[in-house]
């Protein structure tokens, strides 16, 4: 790991965007302790913590860890300094996409991509088609079959989307978000 | 505090998973609404919360999807919203904008509809509150033995520590319909949410664990909050031991006799072997 290459000015732009001031982190741990999550993270959340202090930007962006977060919120609970952890992940997955930084989880990244497609289209997600384009985006034809197929038999899944009918404004909202993550993403989005 | 004489008006925010993976929560909400005399007023042309995928990415887009739904709530209505997840999006929206008056003019003006920043935003754990339970007509629940199961989206993050906690009304009010809760140490587990589609090697263990803490806890049900948990749980557990899991607006329709055997073929786990053994349903 190289530390000389760090931007110093990193850590002010995340708490920035994020509105919580990672510098209380007192490094205890709990963080990660208490994750249901940490098996698929690496390293644990207090050390992007720390790279993110440190100007080492490359390391934070291109962990599994940004990823593996889905946001609910156990360490935040946990957290003695209330840490919005939560919300300081959402800030690098955006910062992660907009600097082009390797995707350590593409597959978690393209699943977002299909939901914000799938409300793009129809301002609200429509999840038979969310999963058939995931599953032809992954190539991954034959995993969960069997979940699919249970949850059609079941009538868990619409065969056609509920749209919403004003979606002159859902296109606004995505023609706003100020982040080139999101359009990067919602362009992708639209042709897997 | 007797349950309410005149028909209640409450928007109604249903959310995409009670709209369709989990049609018969909604529909057994609504069912016990109306015997309790609380009128739900859908959100005309509510759209997506924007889920957890659009703060995963970008938080103006969340806040505006957000918004979008608070500029159609009938001017002093107060909003019940179901999903927990969609819950903590909406009031997460409605306190940024609380505090954000340039971000609140924007939207009004985008929008071309006021939005009321101190509207309130009701769990239905909130709404039940208000309701005497005990003086509905009904079988009850008849010592049925359930684990309560909120999942993470009940938590807080640490800009909403002030807002009320739900945890512990869903005992609270099952016990008092004659059902015999359980505690157990994973009420407030994630169930894995989104993960659950890139990551299932992740999930499946967590739900594991969770149906096994259940087993364990010498549950005949798991009952949940959240329609996101429930399809997790239903969809993503190995073992073999099968616990029904139901939703808790199905637990209060079936305590008062209410129930509509369409909801329980939607179930993954079939829940009627037990329902029947409890004479809860008849078919």
């Amino acid at each position: 790991m190289n530390v000389t290459r760090r931007d110093s000015d990193f850590g002010k732009k995340v708490i920035e965007r994020s509105g919580t001031d990672i510098n209380r982190c007192l490094h205890c741990r709990c963080c990660g302790g208490g994750c249901p999550f940490i098996a698929a993270m690496d390293p644990p959340p207090n050390n992007i913590i720390r790279l993110v202090q440190l100007g080492m930007k490359k390391q934070a962006l291109e962990s599994s860890t940004i990823w593996s977060c889905v946001g609910c919120h156990t360490c935040s609970i946990q957290c003695p300094m209330a840490i919005d952890i939560a919300a300081f992940m959402d800030v690098l997955r955006g910062l992660a996409i907009e600097e082009g930084a390797k995707i350590a989880e593409p597959d978690i990244l393209g699943f977002h991509q299909e939901v914000l497609g799938s409300i793009r289209r129809y301002g609200r997600t429509h999840k038979l088609e969310i999963m058939l384009r995931y599953k032809l985006k992954t190539r991954d034809f034959f995993g969960d079959m069997n979940v699919g197929l249970k949850m059609l038999a079941r009538r868990k899944l619409d065969l056609l989307p509920s749209k919403v009918k004003a979606m002159a404004e859902i296109r606004k909202a995505f023609e706003r978000g100020k982040s080139r993550a999101l359009q990067i993403v919602a362009e992708k989005g639209e042709n897997p | 505090m007797n349950a309410p004489k005149n028909r209640v008006d409450i928007a109604y925010y249903p959310g995409c998973s009670l709209a369709t993976t989990a049609k018969e929560n909604n529909r057994s909400l609504i069912r016990f609404c109306n015997r309790v005399e609380i009128n739900l007023v859908e959100l005309p042309d509510w759209n997506c919360c924007g889920s957890s995928s659009a703060h995963s990415i970008d938080s103006d887009l969340a806040l505006d999807l957000a918004a979008r739904n608070l500029s159609l709530v009938p001017k002093g209505m107060s909003l019940l919203v179901a999903c927990p997840n969609c819950l903590l999006r909406l009031n997460g929206a409605r306190l940024h904008l609380k505090n954000d008056p340039e971000a609140l003019k924007r939207l009004e003006a985008e929008f071309g509809r006021s939005i009321d920043a101190d509207m309130k935003i009701l769990h239905f754990f909130e709404l039940l509150a208000t309701v005497d339970l005990k003086s509905l007509e009904g079988p009850g629940l008849k010592g049925l033995r359930f684990v309560p199961y909120y999942g993470c989206m009940m938590a807080r993050p640490p800009g909403m520590m002030d807002e009320r906690p739900e945890q512990g009304q869903m005992e609270a009010a099952l016990k008092s319909l004659g059902a015999e809760p359980i505690r157990w140490g994973y009420a407030s587990r994630c169930c894995g949410t989104f993960l659950s589609v890139a990551r299932p090697d992740v999930v499946t263990p967590m739900v594991d664990d969770i149906i096994k803490g259940a087993v364990k806890a010498g549950a005949e049900c798991i009952i949940t909050a959240c329609a996101m948990c429930h399809m997790n749980l239903e969809v993503r557990h190995t073992i073999s031991k099968k616990v029904p899991i139901l939703h808790f607006s199905e637990a209060l329709s079936l305590a008062i006799g209410e129930s509509d055997k369409d909801w329980f073929t939607r179930h993954l786990i079939d829940p009627r072997p037990l329902l029947r053994s409890k004479r809860l349903i008849s078919q």
